[in-house]
């Protein structure tokens, strides 16, 4: 855990889940979980956050707002996939209206499989897209995590 | 007359948990006209009966909706078992009902804590997220899954309950009465809850019975609709009564769910006490045919199936009617005239339910 030392917020987007992995994302963030222990917030706005937690696989309709949020995040970024949806479209992979998981339109950096996500392996992915953000900052010459923090 | 403004509201929203785009044309602060335009979350799911067998289906109409999941599931078993002559055992019926009150516990646990949020007052949100984990544990231990469960099939449902879990689940539900009767006292009684819910998005009984609105948001306008009076579960055994106030504005329609919520606990404690012995299930031999419809009260209003069969192992048809669709012009009329700063409450008092409404 020693690359957790900035507080990164996170922004939630429902692409076209069932609710149940989004609830789950938001019960992470609630007493019982509380994911916010790593410094981590849920924000509604992209230009304030650093990892994307997309749940739900992409769609006709959606896939230009899941662009535009995660074009409007400032570098260095990461997108958490969140859910066999996100993943690969999940049971829904066959309807005629999903375009498939998340990656089909932005890079995917974790993927967090199950249907629903438990909280558990959400916060898991959280924290494993920790060390991709250090790492992204790292190659991008900006300071290094562990300098931060002195 | 002032100039109009038109503000966009969505998809991606701070108070919105899930994707609705609202064009709100402004007179000053005031809301004059509210345009919806729904389709982020389509997923076509209805189709999907060409391709799975009717079986395999259940497990897709759990997914509808994540939140009221089980009440899906149940509803389409249930028109697959009229539509096939099944008698479903009276014991799996009490179970059924059990699980569903449950999710409904859990669902308005879930509204309050989003209503909270909406108002901002973060700590009570916290706190009715923090009790509904004790919900969530339940169902994990009586049935394997947080949210999706996938407990029911068709004749019956998987899993029984032992006596001993039946115990448990009553002594933990008769716990969280105390401090679910502590959350409510702070939206019933709190001056700057009251501030935010008392007199705003008002909609007249007239009105709501014109719009056709169902569930918690009509009986918060004083129309009395509810389908658990209609006879599936076993509500004629609990004795059960629909809960109606007359209002007709967002605090009615909190009201309305604070007092569900206390309905519902008891009557999980009491199908805890009273279940019958027996089996859980009866085996289903054969292939639907005809065309049948069934009709169940979920969290957020009525919810309608239609299903139709042509004796193969795919159905030719399947329909959901969801309770949030049927509620969307009931939120237009209640957002006329009401001030920019009242949306996100008066767009969260109609419990939306994004997923199920576009499916």
């Amino acid at each position: 855990m020693s690359y957790v030392t900035k507080s990164p917020w996170v922004i939630h987007y429902d692409g076209s889940s069932c609710n149940g992995c989004d609830i789950e994302v938001l019960a992470c963030l609630t007493p019982m979980y509380d994911a916010e222990r790593f410094g981590i917030i849920n924000t509604g706005n992209p230009k304030h956050a650093d990892l994307f937690l997309v749940t739900g696989g992409v769609n006709e309709q959606n896939k230009n707002v899941v662009k535009q949020i995660y074009e409007q995040m400032p570098e260095p970024k990461v997108v958490v996939a969140i859910g066999i949806c996100a993943c690969s479209g999940g049971i829904f992979a066959e309807c005629y209206n999903i375009l498939g998981g998340v990656d089909q339109v932005i890079p995917v950096d974790v993927y967090v499989p199950g249907c629903a996500a438990r909280p558990e392996s959400i916060i898991d992915g959280i924290v494993q897209g920790l060390g991709v953000l250090a790492e992204k900052r790292a190659a991008m010459g900006s300071a290094p995590a562990a300098k931060t923090e002195e | 007359m002032a100039k109009q403004t038109i503000i966009p509201f969505g998809p991606q929203h701070p108070v919105l948990p899930e994707p609705v785009h609202l064009d709100l044309v402004l007179e000053d602060e005031t809301v004059v006209q509210a345009i919806p335009s729904i389709g982020f979350v389509h997923r076509g799911l209805e189709k999907l009966v060409e391709k799975k067998e009717y079986t395999e289906l259940m497990y897709v109409t759990e997914r509808i909706c994540g939140i009221c999941a089980f009440g899906h599931n149940w509803g389409y078993c249930h028109a697959i078992e009229l539509l096939m002559k099944v008698d479903v055992p009276e014991r799996a019926e009490y179970l059924r009902t059990l699980w569903h009150e449950l999710s409904r516990v859990h669902s308005h646990l879930l509204w309050l804590g989003l209503l909270a949020d909406a108002f901002g007052f973060e700590s009570l949100f916290n706190h009715c997220w923090r009790l509904r984990e004790s919900v969530l544990d339940l169902f994990e231990k009586t049935t394997g899954g947080r949210v999706i469960f996938s407990v029911n099939k068709i004749g019956g449902v998987h899993r029984d309950i032992s006596p001993e879990v039946l115990t448990e689940m009553a002594t933990v539900v008769a716990g969280m009465r105390k401090e679910v009767n502590e959350l409510i006292n702070v939206f019933v009684n709190d001056t700057s809850v009251k501030n935010r819910l008392v007199g705003v998005g008002v909609v007249t009984k007239e009105e709501a019975e014109d719009l056709c609105a169902v569930g918690p948001t009509a009986r918060g306008s004083g129309v009395v609709t509810d389908i658990r009076l209609t006879g599936n579960g076993v509500y004629d055994k609990i004795g059960f009564e629909p809960i109606i106030e007359e209002a007709g504005d967002c605090y009615a329609r909190t009201l309305v769910r604070c007092r569900e919520l206390i309905q519902s606990m008891d009557m999980v404690i009491e199908i805890c006490e009273t279940i019958p012995e027996g089996e859980i299930a009866v085996p289903v031999k054969g292939k639907p045919e005809g065309e049948f419809f069934a009709r169940l009260e979920q969290p957020r209003g009525e919810a309608f199936y239609y299903v139709k069969g042509n004796g193969t192992k795919n159905l030719e048809r399947m329909r959901v009617r969801t309770p949030t669709n049927i509620n969307i012009p009931f939120l237009v009329k209640s957002l006329e005239g009401c001030s920019l700063a009242d949306v996100p409450v008066i767009v969260i008092c109609i419990d939306p339910c994004i997923s199920c409404t576009e499916r």
